[in-house]
């Protein structure tokens, strides 16, 4: 099981240790930091380095890395879905996951920690109970605390924690009732020279906030439920009644949490909102190249598409870019050859683009590769595979809830080839 | 007001103010001190001796101060093992305060105490925990129990708390039973051979219960011990399958895994026939497709496991190939793993698609990710045969690029193409070389080589080409420097006038001036065949090549169902099983897929037929890893030439008519020559049986020949058996057995010359062997012998001969070493579903190679009941093959 864990700034610092187990020496990360040398940029560290004792399992995320010690074969999804938890949890207690939060608030994770893992053995990683055991700390409570000496470690026994549905307390209160459900689907998709699509997805996610009195049961139907073929569920949710009904019959665990993440695949015609139109040349025999990138609306449903930004990595022989943007503002790095030009809302009727010229390193052959452009949007009110739900409903407790919908696509991995 | 107030010092010395504080009377001030000595803890400092103080502060009833002094007892207890003891009173209070969460947190916090001391005074209240009435103290008691196990193991099969775990499979709370579950999975894992989990239908029952109430972490643990449980039937395995698939659908991508092992494990035992199997296989495409939306790390071990499951059932992702299509911004390890996913799916419904992409990666900035795609786009060409023309443009147009490692890649590559399809894509070749000069990869190098070589009657100036390589002979690469000498060769043989005196400077550059045992062996080799016989030359050099497969960097069958059964962890990961990579001292137990059951038909189960029955047709595997190209060079010259460098007067025999087989045959037939490496084994095997060497182990099929022979009278000598027949050894048969006559050992020899040429300069080699025999005389054959000849010799042998440190001799290496004697020679040996597997090959004299599967129950003396499969590309001969296997096991 997880032997330890060391959290690793980017500079290569260790600022945060803990062991489960007996204590590893933190020699160990020798490897880890000649694995990080070794890679150019952070995000290739490989997830996985085996050591002459041990294996080093590593996520990196805000920019920290997340490294775990293992010993004896567990599984490695086991461990990295441990270490999301983790930084989830941070995420949650603390607002931000930083290195200077977590130096600030070292008990508190500290304590986190211990209570997560027992042995290395995962013990309690929902946050409901986690927060019920160890309060997470807010100005008023460390206020209030150094006057009253009291504490903020719960003494007692999470009521969640053994029932039959772990992820919910008893007890709950609230003055207003509230069920909000958000459904947000992202778009990956490749878009080749020509501007046909080579592959798109959607990957959906149903998000809730629910702050409902006692124990409700809801149930959450859709028009059209045949688009969740490939779904995963919160554990809420009864599968049994999914599989036959399909209707999502649930518990709610209480505040924040995901109900339903799903995937309609590339074998399903996806719409694809935007069209980008450019013109990248660079030429042979002039220091000089030219570049053009027009953005405009395809398959909206009529909504507006807003928040669009258009990134790309540029080739390393270009030195410059003098570009004009029809609106909205653009950047660019020399060092890192980022392009950036943050676009806003598309007005169908004057579409948006970039025009200019790049400086290219003078003698120096053209580029091999073309720049692929990365893009960016949102559309309010629309899910962009359909997915409508049709009603929702509550059980087992009296009162009249709010209840409301609210529908967003955006674009998740969305890359034009040029 | 932040933590970070903690890490402030001051002149006085840290410690020292510590001390004070936490020896302060006011409660809050203690806290706040034992926070601070937390605080330099979490980052590595040394606060040790801070130990009697912060001990001092563990009677409180404040929760929190009581944790923190906790979390400093785990950590430096084993460093201060006396003052621990202090606190194991409050320890034993606290299990039995009435508050579950102090009990339970009193029993974690023990456990973690690694102090011999301590854990005696543990056991009463781990006891009373394991059986506490909350459940929240029983889970964690039973994650202490394994904690205990790791630090006293004897202690824990004494006090019974094995024992009590069992039981609590059976507890009525599914977080208890998934963490006994866990507790007992890891038992086990030092424990190899014992029976912790001694799995049945009630038990899988309960755990099947257990899984669909308790949490994420809890499903994995059940998961992973389901998987381990073999199901008596296919109706069973079915019915877990049933109750394992909704699994499928959790948000945690561990229990997806986790259940995807289940499945792939249980499926072996449904029949395909079955409706349900369809469905099963329909229901495994969609979740693994879901991982890869995941965070990069989680889609890197994903894609590891996805390998092995389209290697297994490709059928279930047939249809996924666009989700493996690479984002620019992939981590590089990302984008290497899914691009093999996509060669394996590549099939001529989406080459077009495939190709499309792979041409698109040629062209990004990492080169490590375009040499892969490049390399990939010939293995499409290879493995789809309609795309191979379009996969040749493809690299043609990359080479066009002069890029310089693009173009490298795609000379290696299109040389396998060559070798694939040969005579159809030779146009090509004048394009690649006019990018002979930029190569300086000695892989692409020695690509270029071979190409020119192989075509030299189409290239006008391949003389010069090979001739400017000749250059710098010495500073090219082994690799390069085989190739060019074979090549030259080559180009000799097919245009003898011109090069006579390239191919002696090559000749003289590889056998007088280098050091290389390979490069030096392989030279002689050329130069003798060619200056005694230039047809045969031509014939072995110029020979037709075997076709190379299609699919390249397979795992190996077997392999693979272990690797199956380890679906989701680090083996999978690796791709090794574990044994290859686990710390020593925990053993390991091979897992098997289950075999079909009976109630349906084997369908898919591997080949294996009894004896006699014909051989079972295979795809072909070169199993390579990742380097298909030093694998196809070495077949161009049959396999490499092994040993030390041999004295060469024994090869006068009959050199010439020996040659027909290929190279190796020179080395192999030759009967009794010193060159025949192997082949001077037969002693080994036969041995034993009429020595009545004092070995104890399985031998006992040949022991029973030995039981009156102990004694010095000799009386019995098994009779001569024929060790090498006439047919394999271009007419020699030899035949022959051990006696012992008053101690002294001798092997009797019987020579026939069944060939039409007499045969002279006899020799004999033993290879180093348990028993240390040795010849103790020279052979001495006095007479050539003539055809139709028969010729009796004893030869004196000795026991002082180096002895070869062999395992214990067993039944399985007897086997191995009495079919070696025979010229069957022993490749690899597995045990697979407590069978012994041997892995064989032999080759006849004709150039025809048969792979064999030889299956043996152990602890069955007679060697009866085996199991033999055989490969061969010429199917007529495997009677005789089948026939060869008897006469020399059951002789």
């Amino acid at each position: 099981m997880i032997h330890s864990l060391f959290l690793i700034n980017s500079s290569g610092d260790i600022f945060l240790e803990k062991h489960w187990k007996s204590v590893v020496s933190r020699s160990v990360c020798d490897y880890f930091f000649e694995a990080q040398e070794r890679a150019t940029e952070a995000e290739n560290v490989p997830p996985v380095i085996p050591t002459p004792h041990h294996y080093l399992l590593s996520v990196y995320r805000h920019k920290i890395f997340f490294v775990a010690v293992i010993q004896t074969e567990v599984p490695p999804l086991f461990v990295i879905e441990f270490l999301h938890r983790v930084v989830d949890t941070f995420q949650d207690y603390f607002g931000v996951c930083s290195e200077p939060v977590i130096k600030d608030n070292v008990v508190v994770v500290y304590e986190v920690l211990e209570e997560m893992l027992d042995n290395g053995f995962p013990l309690a990683t929902e946050s409901n109970i986690l927060k019920e055991l160890i309060k997470p700390p807010t100005i008023l409570r460390t206020v209030v605390n150094t006057i009253t000496g009291s504490t903020n470690v719960g003494d007692q026994l999470p009521t969640g924690q053994l029932s039959v549905v772990p992820w919910r307390r008893t007890g709950v209160k609230y003055t207003n009732n509230e069920a909000y459900f958000d459904v947000i689907e992202e778009i990956d998709a490749i878009i080749d020279k020509s501007g046909s699509t080579i592959t798109a997805e959607i990957q959906g996610v149903i998000d809730a906030c629910v702050k409902l009195t006692g124990m409700p049961d809801l149930t959450l139907s859709f028009m059209n439920p045949r688009l969740l073929d490939d779904v995963s569920f919160h554990p809420c949710v009864r599968f049994k009644r999914w599989e036959s009904e399909r209707i999502l019959s649930f518990i709610p665990p209480d505040g924040n949490f995901r109900l339903l993440s799903y995937h309609v695949s590339a074998q399903n015609l996806v719409a694809i909102p935007v069209y980008v139109k450019h013109s990248i040349s660079f030429r042979d025999s002039s220091a000089l190249g030219r570049f053009e990138i027009t953005v405009g609306p395809k398959q909206t449903m009529g909504k507006t598409i807003e928040g669009v930004l258009v990134s790309s990595q540029m080739p390393k022989g270009v030195l410059n870019m003098s570009l004009t943007p029809s609106q909205g503002t653009h950047t660019f790095d020399p060092v890192t050859k980022m392009l950036s030009w943050d676009v806003g809302k598309i007005n169908p009727q004057k579409l948006p683009s970039l025009k200019g010229t790049m400086s290219l390193q003078a003698g120096a052959p053209k580029p091999d590769e073309n720049p692929t452009v990365n893009l960016q949007f949102k559309i309010q009110q629309l899910a962009i595979s359909g997915l409508k739900v049709n009603r929702l409903d509550m059980y087992g407790e009296k009162y009249k809830p709010f209840k409301g919908i609210k529908y967003m696509t955006k674009a998740g991995k969305f890359q034009v080839r040029t | 007001m932040t933590d970070s107030k903690y890490f402030t010092t001051t002149k006085k010395g840290e410690i020292f103010e510590l001390k004070a504080e936490l020896n302060s009377d006011k409660k809050e001030k203690k806290k706040e001190a034992v926070k601070k000595v937390i605080a330099s803890m979490t980052v590595g400092k040394d606060v040790s001796a801070l130990f009697p103080d912060v001990v001092n502060c563990m009677q409180t009833d404040n929760l929190e101060l009581k944790k923190l002094v906790y979390l400093y007892l785990m950590n430096y207890a084993k460093s201060q093992p006396d003052m621990a003891i202090m606190a194991v009173n409050t320890f034993v209070k606290d299990c039995e305060d009435p508050n579950p969460l102090i009990r339970a947190l009193a029993v974690r916090t023990m456990g973690c105490i690694r102090v011999d001391k301590i854990t005696e005074y543990l056991c009463e209240p781990l006891r009373k925990c394991l059986k506490d009435e909350d459940p929240y103290v029983r889970k964690t008691a039973a994650v202490c129990v394994a904690k205990l196990h790791d630090i006293n193991a004897q202690l824990v099969e004494d006090q019974g708390f094995l024992d009590t775990l069992k039981d609590l499979i059976s507890d009525s709370n599914p977080m208890v039973v998934a963490n006994a579950v866990a507790a007992l999975s890891e038992i086990a894992e030092s424990h190899p051979s014992s029976d912790l989990l001694d799995l049945n239908p009630q038990s899988i029952n309960k755990l099947l219960t257990a899984l669909n109430e308790c949490t994420e972490w809890g499903q994995i643990f059940i998961l992973d011990c389901l998987a381990n449980y073999t199901p008596k039937d296919d109706r069973e395995a079915q019915s877990i399958c049933e109750r394992v698939t909704p699994r499928l659908s959790h948000a945690n991508s561990a229990v997806v895994l986790s259940a995807v092992k289940v499945l792939m494990k249980f499926m072996e035992m449904l029949s395909k026939d079955l409706d349900y199997y369809g469905t099963l296989l329909k229901k495994l495409a969609p979740p693994l497709v879901t991982l890869l939306s995941a965070e990069p790390e989680l889609q890197y071990v994903a894609l590891r496991n996805i390998n092995l499951i389209v290697q297994k059932r490709p059928e279930i992702l047939k249809h996924e190939m666009k989700v493996f299509f690479v984002k620019y911004n992939d981590p590089i390890y990302v984008k290497l793993e899914k691009l093999d996913i996509m060669i394996r799916l590549a099939s001529q419904a989406n080459i077009a698609q495939v190709l499309a992409e792979l041409k698109e990666y040629a062209t990004e900035v990492d080169v490590d990710f375009v040499r892969k795609a490049v390399r990939a786009i010939g293995r499409c060409a290879i493995k789809v045969e309609q795309s191979a023309e379009r996969c040749v443009s493809t690299l043609l147009d990359l080479i066009q690029t002069k890029v310089n490692y693009v173009v490298q890649e795609a000379i290696v590559v299109i040389k396998d193409i060559f070798r694939k399809y040969p005579n159809k894509y030779e146009s090509v070749i004048a394009t690649l070389c006019e990018n002979l000069d930029s190569l300086d990869e000695p892989e692409a190098r020695a690509a270029m080589i071979w190409i020119v070589g192989e075509y030299a009657e189409r290239i006008d100036n391949a003389d010069e080409l090979l001739e400017s390589f000749l250059e710098g002979f010495h500073d090219e690469s082994t690799q390069v420097q085989l190739q060019l000498l074979t090549a030259i060769v080559k180009l000799f043989l097919k245009k003898p006038t011109e090069t006579q005196e390239l191919v002696q400077q090559v000749l003289s550059l590889a056998t007088q001036d280098s050091d290389n045992p390979d490069l030096r062996d392989r030279g002689y080799i050329y130069w003798r065949l060619l200056s005694t016989d230039p047809v045969a030359a031509k014939e072995v050099v110029l020979a037709e090549k075997p076709l190379i497969s299609e699919e390249t960097d397979l795992i190996e069958p077997t392999l693979l169902d272990e690797l199956i059964c380890y679906i989701g962890t680090l083996a999978s990961v690796y791709h090794k099983p574990p044994s290859a990579f686990v710390e020593g001292g925990r053993g390991v137990v091979h897992k098997s897929l289950p075999p079909r059951t009976a109630s349906s038909e084997s369908t898919e189960s591997p080949e294996t037929a009894p004896a006699g029955a014909p051989p079972g047709e295979q795809p072909d595997v070169i199993p390579t890893q990742g380097d298909l190209l030093g694998d196809l060079l070495n077949l161009d010259l049959g396999p490499p030439v092994s040993g030390p460098p041999l004295a060469t007067s024994s090869v006068q025999m009959g050199a010439v008519d020996l040659l027909g087989g290929g190279l190796d045959s020179l080395m192999g037939d030759e009967p009794e020559g010193i060159g025949g490496t192997n082949f001077a084994a037969p002693p080994t095997a036969a041995a034993p049986a009429s020595l009545g060497a004092p070995i104890g182990s399985g031998l006992s099929d040949l022991f029973d020949l030995t039981s009156g022979v102990g004694s010095l009278s000799g009386s019995y000598v098994a009779p001569k058996a024929v060790w090498l027949p006439a047919m394999k050894a271009k007419g020699l048969e030899i035949s022959g057995t051990f006696t012992r006559q008053v101690g002294a050992i001798s092997m009797d020899l019987q020579l026939t010359n069944k060939a039409l040429q007499v045969m002279t300069d006899f020799a004999i080699q033993f290879n180093r062997n348990s028993f240390g025999l040795a010849p103790a005389a020279p052979l001495q054959v006095h007479a050539p012998l003539s055809p139709n000849q028969t010729v009796e010799i004893s030869l004196p042998l000795n026991t002082v001969g180096s002895v070869m440190k062999m395992e214990p001799l067993n039944n399985l290496q007897a086997v191995s070493s009495r079919l070696q004697s025979s010229n069957v020679f022993t490749i690899a040996k597995r045990n697979v579903e407590a069978q012994d597997m041997l892995y064989q090959s032999l080759r006849l004299t004709n150039g025809i190679w048969v792979l064999a599967e030889l299956r043996i129950q152990p602890g069955n003396p007679n060697l009866t009941d085996l199991e033999l499969s055989l490969k061969c590309r010429a199917p007529e001969v495997s009677q005789h093959v089948y026939q060869a296997y008897e006469t020399i096991l059951k002789n």
